[in-house]
């Protein structure tokens, strides 16, 4: 499984870009799942733990969790060289062929099979990013009161559509009261 | 197209990037606000199609803007929009890991990031609940959606493989 291995030491320059190139490219509906799929299952540079936490970090920070987590990732292995690389890399293909699409969409949104195409792989992204986070927290497998905190954004931000910034202002502190009594107990 | 000047276009998405927590979907409502009621650059129509353009290509949603400052004034937009939305998080975010890694013994930063884990969970998942909304068409987006979820849960297989299945699937019912 993979929550049981270490994490790496070292990952070289080039490891680094080539990985980052092929989240980016990978990345269809938002980075994260995949970011997980290439970093933890196939390279395994982080475990689970230390890349939740890296996302953590990414999500209560402005912009996208997943660019700041690569400016994290990118940093912790081979400082600001690694950082450019990874940023470079994750946003490399996916700028030609937004700008390709772009381009292209005029002369084919009218066509059926496109707009299906684009309706399955939409609601496919959606199952890919919810079952990347039921699989992460079978992985962390949180205690009891971090299950609480889950469940507690999960319902204010996905089921009540609540604004995500003061949902933050108000979990991060109990998750990290969470944390606190979890370690004590 | 419009003769929008790049520094607007710098100043508006370099603003927007020290502002958007949560990333892209979160901060849509106020990329829309900037760029069809407070500047014009683009019609509302014209900012729904680059919405739709940006979530069918790959990589992160942010990748919008990048589209955005690429219809309004070209490559040089694009360059200009994407470093905007770009420097001045990821420059923050660096100075945040420094910081961490430096006090990284000390045990105030290992709960910090254990305690921002369930966080993490909990607003991904939230994610996952808000796109499958928007792409909902149906009974069978529904099922592409859960089959696919479950997919990543039980297999480490890639998940492109269901991401195309998918999408032929509907692309053979529609």
């Amino acid at each position: 499984m993979a929550a049981g291995h270490e994490g790496r030491d070292t990952v070289g320059k080039a490891e680094l870009f080539l990985g980052f190139l092929k989240i980016g490219m990978l990345g269809f509906g938002g980075i994260a799942p995949w970011a997980r799929h290439v970093i933890i299952e196939e390279r395994r540079w982080l475990t689970e733990k230390e890349f939740a936490a890296i996302l953590g970090i990414g999500q209560v920070l402005p912009g996208p969790n997943t660019m700041n987590a690569a400016v994290i990732i990118g940093d912790r292995f081979q400082g600001v060289p690694g950082v450019l690389l990874c940023l470079l890399g994750q946003m490399l293909v996916p700028l030609v062929i937004v700008t390709a699409l772009g381009a292209a969409y005029l002369h084919f949104a009218d066509v059926p099979a496109v707009q299906a195409a684009v309706v399955g792989a939409a609601a496919g992204a959606a199952g890919l990013v919810a079952g990347t986070a039921l699989k992460m927290a079978r992985n962390i497998r949180p205690r009891p009161l971090s299950l609480l905190i889950t469940a507690g954004g999960f319902v204010a931000v996905g089921l009540l559509g609540w604004p995500l910034v003061p949902v933050v202002a108000v979990l991060v502190p109990l998750g990290i009261g969470a944390a606190t009594l979890e370690r004590r107990a | 197209m419009s003769d929008a000047p790049l520094i607007e276009i710098a100043q508006v998405f370099s603003i927007l990037s020290l502002v958007s927590i949560g990333g892209a979907n979160a901060t849509l409502p106020e990329i829309q606000r900037q760029v069809v009621d407070v500047h014009g650059w683009m019609s509302d129509a014209g900012f729904a199609d680059a919405f739709a353009i940006s979530h069918a290509a790959p990589g992160p949603n942010i990748i919008m803007v990048s589209l955005i400052g690429w219809q309004v004034a070209g490559l040089a937009g694009l360059l200009v929009a994407t470093l905007a939305i770009m420097v001045p998080s990821c420059t923050l975010a660096f100075i945040v890991s420094r910081t961490l890694s430096r006090w990284a013994d000390h045990p105030a930063v290992s709960l910090i990031k254990a305690g921002l884990v369930p966080v993490a969970l909990g607003l991904i998942l939230a994610s996952g609940v808000a796109m499958m909304r928007t792409a909902d068409r149906g009974p069978l987006t529904i099922a592409i959606g859960l089959a696919t979820a479950a997919f990543v849960v039980f297999s480490r297989r890639n998940p492109l493989w269901a991401l195309g299945a998918g999408s032929a699937l509907m692309v053979v019912a529609g």
